[in-house]
């Protein structure tokens, strides 16, 4: 038997995340698993009627009251304290990253992140994670337990059967000094279609050259119905906004259609379009490794491609 | 304090990214020095920042590893921070995230007090995000992550930390742990005089034994099993018209054949 703690996360409607869907896939292709979910708060409807064990909520608390996930690192540290299972999984998320991390630490366990792969047999948990910004791999063995894994988002399908968990209040007694106070939030939404739900991405990189050219693929975009990304060397030139950024440390974003313009394809980036359906490359260096990664490419300069390529999706779709 | 790591430059071609997997370890590629992480060099620009704000600040950079290539290492002292400390030991190579923090927690407090220990989002090698999160739990300091502004505003730190499509304002008090991501801007240039100043500045070397620890204190607790490059199957299908114009017509009929479009 392996007892598996999951820590859920949220999306924007308050239901369980897709993301947490996914953990749930990956635990239960553990070894005789038994899944527990703890999340944050009373129960959504969507996580009552899923095919675990036991769900667990933590109290509620928000980061303004105390620091920013200072409430739910010592519940989720309480948690594992009292009920040691066997692995911890989380989403390699900003939540989860962190959360995971400062449990691991605070209870000396041993921590593998963004993980793309957990399995276990004979009492061994084994995970495989990229690294090197996606240039390797490396299979990792964990030495102790329990283990903490982060999950990368879309490395397992959230594929979970309905069923009905008992469900169980947990009553950290662990209080928090308050440390960082959160003071405001600033919202910078951009305009049009959202860069991870938009069906079609034209991203822009270094061969670009400058700014001015982002609104040749912004007039794309529009054509398609699309949104606009970036490599993080154009965004950290300036030539677009950081909320624009695909790739490790940017937003991972998988659209039908990835099409990259100027971009040499470094792993760092392609961890963020690497799930998309098809993706279309054009470079004017047909070594550039964009062209590994690709299903359909042109080696050409961008400048004299795309304007025909614009002229002929008009045509298509008048 | 700002943490930097020395890692393989990121900019390496994939095709001279190569693995010794008899010794699960990356061959250094010829003629590519390695380079202080990004990530930390984001780090080093925000301690700057705070000290063009006006305010009286010393800058420590701290590493800790083995085979420091000092043309790399002294990158931030040229940036204008003031001393570099080393812990180097060639029994760190081989120590995983936990064991790191292990060796710089007792390098900050062998060289302290600090009132701010500033770090990379995460490192460009094994990309983990472990070692500054880790820090705060073990130094009992307040976190905050992925900030792209501070400010310092009397005993405390006003900071700016990224979310998705926007970001919190927050308020961290004096010493906190804070871990700096790239949209804070691109990390400045050294200019000449730093640089010469950068060659005159001596690092500060401690050794395991200087801080107390020996390796049997930091027995990995994550065993690195295998390391491999991937196999990519995937097959291009390169797009060729009479002329650049005419490959990207075809490139859009190709798509709308496809569906795609």
């Amino acid at each position: 038997m392996t007892s598996v703690l999951l820590i859920a996360e949220r999306d924007v409607l308050g239901e369980i995340s897709q993301s947490t869907l996914q953990l749930i896939s990956a635990a239960n292709e553990l070894d005789d698993p038994q899944l527990t979910v703890a999340i944050a708060g009373s129960a959504p409807e969507s996580a009552t009627s899923l095919a675990i064990g036991k769900l667990v909520t933590l109290p509620a608390i928000s980061d303004d009251e105390v620091g920013i996930y200072d409430q739910i690192t010592a519940d989720v540290a309480a948690l594992v304290t009292s009920t040691n299972p066997d692995i911890v999984i989380l989403s390699k998320s900003d939540f989860g990253t962190v959360v995971g991390s400062r449990v691991a630490f605070r209870l000396d366990l041993a921590l593998a992140s963004d993980c793309i792969a957990i399995s276990n047999s004979g009492g061994m948990v084994n995970v495989t994670r990229p690294v090197y910004g996606g240039s390797a791999l490396a299979e990792f063995e964990f030495a102790s337990s329990p283990a903490v894994v982060t999950l990368r988002p879309g490395a397992y399908e959230p594929n979970v059967d309905a069923g009905s968990p008992s469900i169980e209040a947990f009553e950290s007694v662990v209080a928090v000094n308050k440390a960082a106070s959160v003071t405001g939030t600033v919202a910078q939404a951009g305009e049009g279609v959202r860069l991870e739900d938009a069906s079609f991405v034209i991203s822009g990189g270094r061969g670009l050259g400058g700014a001015e050219p982002f609104s040749v693929l912004a007039d794309l975009a529009n054509a398609l119905g699309g949104a606009v990304g970036a490599s993080r060397a154009a965004c950290d030139a300036g030539w677009i906004d950081h909320s624009h950024q695909v790739g490790l440390t940017g937003k991972s974003v998988s659209p039908d259609v990835y099409m990259a313009v100027g971009i040499s394809g470094a792993s760092q980036h392609m961890a963020g379009c690497s799930s998309s359906r098809v993706i279309v490359a054009i470079n004017k260096d047909g070594d550039s490794n964009i062209f590994k990664e690709a299903r359909f490419g042109v080696v050409g300069d961008w400048e004299k491609v795309l304007p025909s390529f614009l002229a002929t999706v008009r045509e298509l779709r008048a | 304090m700002v943490l930097a790591k020395q890692v393989p430059d990121p900019e390496t071609p994939p095709s001279q990214f190569k693995i010794d997997e008899s010794t699960n370890k990356v061959i250094p590629p010829n003629g590519v020095p390695p380079v202080v992480n990004g990530f930390d060099l984001n780090a080093v620009e925000a301690a700057m920042r705070i000290r063009d704000s006006g305010a009286d600040v010393e800058i420590t950079v701290l590493s800790a590893g083995s085979h420091f290539v000092m043309d790399a290492m002294k990158k931030p002292l040229a940036m204008g921070a003031d001393r570099l400390v080393l812990v180097d030991d060639t029994g760190l190579d081989e120590i995983d995230s936990a064991a790191t923090v292990k060796v710089l927690a007792a390098a900050i407090k062998k060289d302290g007090p600090y009132d701010l220990v500033l770090g990379g989002r995460q490192a460009s090698d094994w990309d983990q995000a472990h070692v500054t999160l880790g820090l705060a739990e073990i130094l009992e300091l307040p976190l905050v992550s992925l900030v792209q502004k501070l400010e310092l505003k009397n005993d405390s730190v006003l900071l700016q930390r990224v979310i998705p499509d926007g970001y919190q304002e927050i308020t961290a008090p004096i010493p906190s742990v804070i871990t700096i991501t790239n949209e804070i801007g691109e990390p400045r240039y050294p200019n000449l005089r730093g640089i010469m100043q950068a060659s005159r500045k001596k690092p500060e070397f401690f050794s395991l034994a200087d801080l107390g620890l020996s390796l049997s204190d930091l027995t990995p607790k994550l065993v690195l099993k295998k390391l491999y490059v991937p196999e990519s199957n995937k097959q291009v299908e390169l797009i060729v018209g009479e002329d650049e114009a005419d490959s990207g017509k075809k490139l859009a009929l190709r798509l709308r054949e496809e569906k795609l479009i």
